[in-house]
């Protein structure tokens, strides 16, 4: 059945839609992929196999019916920042233990009232902060990548690790993801895939796990660009329970792929062409330039200057917004609690257990910056900054209609190469934290393989809600680069066969003492 | 900006955490070379520039002043580690 989990999402679409499979039938593959993949990978942190099997099931009765939605029957993994009613949803933090919502995320009730059918709850770094999903409460995915001729463990990304390896192992059609500096275009890049990050306001954060709420955004990981323009479609919504969400109207990024990029204006800002970064990407970076060039888009050098001070000054916004939102988690209303002499000293015994390093690492950070007399110092400062940054594009769009530059200024890397070093850490998200700082749309679309054989991104930046534009774009480089899919798929040899794998199970949430409680 | 380790613990304390000796330690050296790092920003000339509040320039909906949520006491008390007759239950704050 190996055959069903490597197919699109589109072309699974037309194959159910053609009746050459049923939706049952492409979700147990998927279930049966996620049974034998996850040992090795450990994407999923939740598999839901009998809600997914009871989804096709009615998808199929549906298609049989003729009355198929736009995503009817297609499986999806959810990132586990995404609340889903009454399924424990985690931000892969110990302090939210055994959290079941009562509610569903906006995104995710758009993709099942669109027919989608769930087949569990994806890793990621803990509370979305981090770049390697090694801060994860479950445990690090590792990506189903190796370089050439070695079997290291390779890093899927992050913070939408769990999305982006379960992506490109075939263990879902596509998955959902967020972004807050880089969390879906840096693990699509790392994996070969496609995320798109879309501008501030195209999805509702409505039942989201918060980390810093002026530059959180939903998007798709996905297998092609495609893919991704399908995903986004049913994802974006006006939502009037969050009242950034944007009331405009969702275009059918589908069919605009059609367009081309004829006489498209791509800029290339001067400033990504940064110290240390791989010969490998410069070399990259030219060969895109060269492609749109090729597909009939025009090249214009252009300049933005304030791109080196998004980086420090996001380290100053996301923390300070972290530290607000993460002191819901007080051990009283929901979550783990961790009894202590006094309520101050239950708050900090709860906190100091349930948030992993980074977590706090960031909080403090981010108290710090908020603490008294220091405002104006750091957030203020930084805020103005920001709109140094926007006014940057803004000015850019006088001239170009997208800027396009690599995602990362390196390839995917070990486990603990980078872990050590918290700013050596941060400069992963050197070219796609800007985005976040300005609201815009950005794309990352694989572009071929490094010498290592890993995969790399270009990243295409658009102006506010041109989705459509930036798709166009990043097709034309899909169509020069071609796919890249994972060569030799090692996590599949454990699993002989012809034999029915084990059905996956739950992770268990990290063992966190906790305390009983009468519940009623 | 160099942080020592009564002002992590100040701020440890502020954000309700819990740290050990040895975390606070380890937090003065992350804490001063993240704080060091974002020092940089101080080169950019902001006098004239208004700080950025929101993404894109729209004006925030309104809806009509009305009920339309709630009767959910169940569902706002369903995760809750200790709950007695529809209430939370906290640690003792007023003796």
């Amino acid at each position: 059945m190996t055959e069903l989990t490597k197919l699109t999402l589109a072309e699974a679409r037309d194959g159910l839609r053609k009746k050459k499979f049923s939706a049952a039938e492409l979700t147990q593959a998927f279930l049966e992929a996620i049974a034998g993949a996850n040992p090795a990978l450990n994407a999923y942190v939740l598999p839901t196999p009998e809600l997914a099997l009871a989804q096709a099931k009615a998808s199929d009765k549906r298609l049989k019916e003729g009355k198929a939605r736009p995503l009817e029957g297609l499986p999806l993994g959810n990132k586990d920042l995404f609340c889903t009613l009454d399924l424990r949803t985690t931000a892969c933090s110990k302090i939210l233990d055994d959290f079941r919502p009562t509610y569903e995320s906006a995104v995710g009730a758009n993709l099942w009232d669109a027919g989608a059918v769930m087949l569990g709850k994806l890793n990621c770094d803990e509370f979305a902060m981090g770049s390697s999903n090694e801060t994860s409460a479950f445990g690090p995915v590792i990506s189903p990548w190796r370089r050439k001729g070695t079997s290291d463990k390779l890093v899927p990304g992050g913070s939408s690790g769990g999305s982006s390896a379960a992506v490109a192992a075939d263990l879902c059609l596509a998955a959902t993801a967020t972004d807050t500096g880089g969390s879906i275009r840096q693990p699509a890049a790392l994996t070969g895939t496609v995320g798109i990050k879309p501008t501030y306001g195209r999805c509702s954060r409505w039942g989201i796990v918060a980390f810093a709420s002026s530059l959180d955004q939903a998007g798709p990981i996905a297998k092609t660009v495609q893919d991704a323009a399908i995903m986004l479609k049913a994802m974006a919504s006006h939502d009037p329970r969050d009242s950034t969400s944007v009331d405009t109207p969702v275009p059918d990024y589908e069919t605009a792929l059609a367009e081309g990029v004829k006489g498209l204006r791509i800029g290339v800002p001067k400033e990504y062409r940064v110290k240390g970064m791989s010969e490998e990407i410069d070399k990259l970076w030219s060969q895109g330039i060269a492609w749109l060039k090729a597909a009939g888009a025009t090249i214009h050098d252009i300049s933005l200057p304030h791109t080196k001070y998004a980086l420090p000054a996001y380290y100053i916004i996301a923390p300070a917004e972290a530290s607000s939102n993460l002191a819901r988690y007080d051990g009283m209303r929901y979550g783990l609690r961790e009894t202590g002499k006094d309520l101050i000293d239950t708050y900090e015994r709860t906190r100091g257990a349930g948030f992993g390093k980074e977590v706090r690492r960031r909080i403090l950070i981010g108290t710090y910056v908020l603490s008294a007399g220091y405002y104006d110092a750091y957030y203020l400062k930084a805020q103005k900054v920001r709109s140094l940054i926007k006014r940057d594009f803004d000015e850019a769009w006088n001239t170009v209609d997208v800027v396009l530059t690599p995602t990362t200024p390196s390839p995917a890397f070990a486990f603990g190469e980078k872990s050590g070093d918290p700013i050596a850490m941060y400069l992963e998200d050197i070219f796609t934290v800007t985005v976040n700082m300005a609201g815009l749309p950005g794309i990352s679309v694989p572009a071929g393989l490094s010498s290592e054989g890993t995969p790399l991104g270009l990243q295409l930046i658009g102006k506010p809600f041109d989705e459509a534009t930036l798709f166009r774009a990043a097709k034309a480089i899909e169509d020069a680069a071609g796919r890249v899919t994972v060569g030799e798929r090692w996590w599949e040899a454990s699993t002989k066969p012809g034999t029915t794998a084990p059905a996956a199970k739950a992770k268990k949430p990290p063992a966190a003492k906790k305390t009983k409680g009468r519940k009623k | 900006m160099q942080v020592d380790e009564a002002t992590v613990r100040r701020i440890a304390r502020l954000a309700r955490i819990k740290i050990t000796e040895e975390e606070a330690k380890g937090l003065v050296k992350e804490l001063s070379g993240i704080l060091n790092w974002v020092e940089q920003l101080s080169e950019v000339d902001t006098s004239a520039v208004e700080p950025m509040t929101r993404v894109v320039p729209i004006e925030l909906k309104k809806r009509e002043d009305a009920v339309t949520d709630g009767g959910k006491a169940k569902d706002i008390l369903k995760n809750a580690p200790m709950t007695e007759d529809g209430f939370f239950v906290v640690p003792k704050i007023v003796e």
